[in-house]
């Protein structure tokens, strides 16, 4: 049980995707300007990074260990990760109509994303099981969409905020962005 | 060979499994949306405001568009479309149709230049604002024409636009683009327009052009003073209490001309 707990704690916190590993940039820059569109987002990057947890570790465990296709992870993960999304978002539209509508068009968005595949990698590379990987993967999403969720809240702030005009738009987020990073550098100690 | 054996069977599985799941597990369809969507022109022409056809019909769906705003649709579809939404039919607006105001054509307009660009209106009055005469003139280049959703203007050989009524569907397209700002957006139950945009003097216009309106007001002693405006010496029909069409008779310009109506069998085929 304290495996796990230092697991999920390690992933939220202290080795949080973005703001420590910086994967997933991309999503983080682009869908926090608004808290609404972030929480969708994070929603879908949970959902979808327990899923490809799951299924990525399975994959690993039946296919490529002990067999010396270590070397084929990267392409096997991202062939899985990217069907699987897409028979979910099927599976969503049919069956949830609501939850599809909540993370619509933010699934096929995060199919190939570097945070998805990274996560599963991490695993790979440091020998989790499935089911451990799965909690892994599920902890770094939940850390994902925190950080999305507080910089999103951040940045509509920073919208009622005078901001000098040579840092407008870009510059002031990649400002706010590294400001939370150190932040979360308080955490290092946790771990 | 193994690891390709492997990524080539693990494709082939995933792109099945993908392929059962759509085609035993795809959405179901939304009846109404289909029904709305297939009673839309499909010219996208944009003059309801949306971002085409499709976009429209979601906003219909949605409640946030009326009926009304599509000028493409015919009249037994949009009759359709109010009952399919449960709207009255009354929030409508009038059907519109767009005229060429000039009547500048190259027997009747003179070119102060000899104009050998590219064939395009847009292009063409960045030199010097264009090679016709008049400054109120249809160039009759065409970039009207080009960009109308419904292959409804025509351009004459004598170089002037003619929009074909029967076929114009009063999205306002051509309003927007024409550099010379001579298209008119008008009710088509306004049976007569003045074709002519120049509001200079006599002696001014007739330089130029000898279809030119003279600002006699002769159409406005005939109809009365509320039917038709005189704007300096331009005069203009009242689109909102237009006179009738047997005015044109008292013009001696001959530039107040009807619009001429949709016969009945050109308006089924538009219909259609």
């Amino acid at each position: 049980m304290g495996e796990y707990f230092t697991l999920i704690i390690g992933a939220i916190l202290v080795h949080n995707f973005v703001l420590s590993r910086i994967l997933g940039i991309c999503p983080f820059l682009g869908v926090s300007k608004k808290l609404s569109t972030a929480l969708g987002m994070g929603g879908a990057v949970i959902f979808v990074m327990t899923l490809s947890g799951a299924a990525t570790s399975l994959v690993n465990h039946l296919l490529l260990r002990g067999h010396g296709l270590e070397y084929l992870r990267t392409i096997v993960f991202i062939l899985v990760i990217a069907a699987l999304v897409q028979i979910v978002e099927v599976l969503l539209q049919r069956f949830s109509k609501p939850l599809y509508k909540a993370l619509g068009i933010y699934l096929p968005l995060i199919t190939t994303n570097c945070a998805v595949l990274g996560s599963a990698i991490i695993c790979a590379n440091d020998d989790y099981g499935i089911m451990k990987s799965t909690v892994f993967c599920g902890a770094s999403g939940v850390g994902f969409a925190l950080a999305l969720l507080l910089f999103a809240s951040v940045r509509e702030k920073l919208e009622l905020a005078r901001v000098p005009k040579c840092l407008e738009g870009a510059a002031i987020a990649l400002l706010t962005a590294s400001i939370l990073a150190m932040a979360f550098s308080g955490f290092a100690g946790l771990g | 060979m193994y690891p390709v054996l492997l990524l080539t069977i693990l494709g082939v599985l995933l792109a099945l499994a993908i392929g059962l799941v759509v085609r035993y597990f795809d959405a179901p369809e939304d009846a109404q949306g289909d029904a709305v969507r297939s009673l839309m022109p499909g010219a996208n022409c944009g003059g309801c405001g949306f971002a085409g056809c499709n976009d429209y019909a979601s906003a219909l769906l949605r409640g946030e568009a009326k009926p009304g705003a599509c000028h493409a649709m015919s009249a037994e579809n949009l009759e359709k479309l109010c009952r399919l939404l449960g709207v009255a039919q009354e929030a409508v607006g009038e059907p519109l149709v767009a005229v060429v105001c000039c009547s500048g054509d190259d027997n009747h307009a003179v070119h102060r230049a000899f104009y050998n660009g590219v064939n395009d209106c847009l292009n063409a009055v960045l030199v010097a604002g264009g090679a016709k005469g008049c400054s109120y003139g249809c160039l009759g280049l065409g970039s009207c024409a080009r960009v109308c959703p419904f292959g409804a203007i025509e351009i004459r050989p004598d170089h002037i636009a003619k929009i074909h009524p029967n076929l114009c569907r009063g999205c306002g397209k051509c309003v927007s683009i024409c550099p010379r700002k001579v298209i008119k957006l008008v009710p088509r139950s306004v049976p007569v327009m003045v074709y002519c945009s120049s509001p200079n003097k006599f002696a001014m216009k007739k330089q130029f052009c000898s279809a030119a309106c003279i600002g006699c007001r002769k159409c406005q002693k005939a109809s009365g003073e509320d039917k038709i405006f005189i704007n300096g010496f331009l005069a203009s029909v009242n689109t909102e209490d237009p006179p009738d069409a047997s005015i044109v008779e008292v013009c001696p310009a001959k530039c107040l001309r009807t619009i001429c109506p949709p016969t009945a069998e050109a308006a089924e085929s538009v219909q259609k």
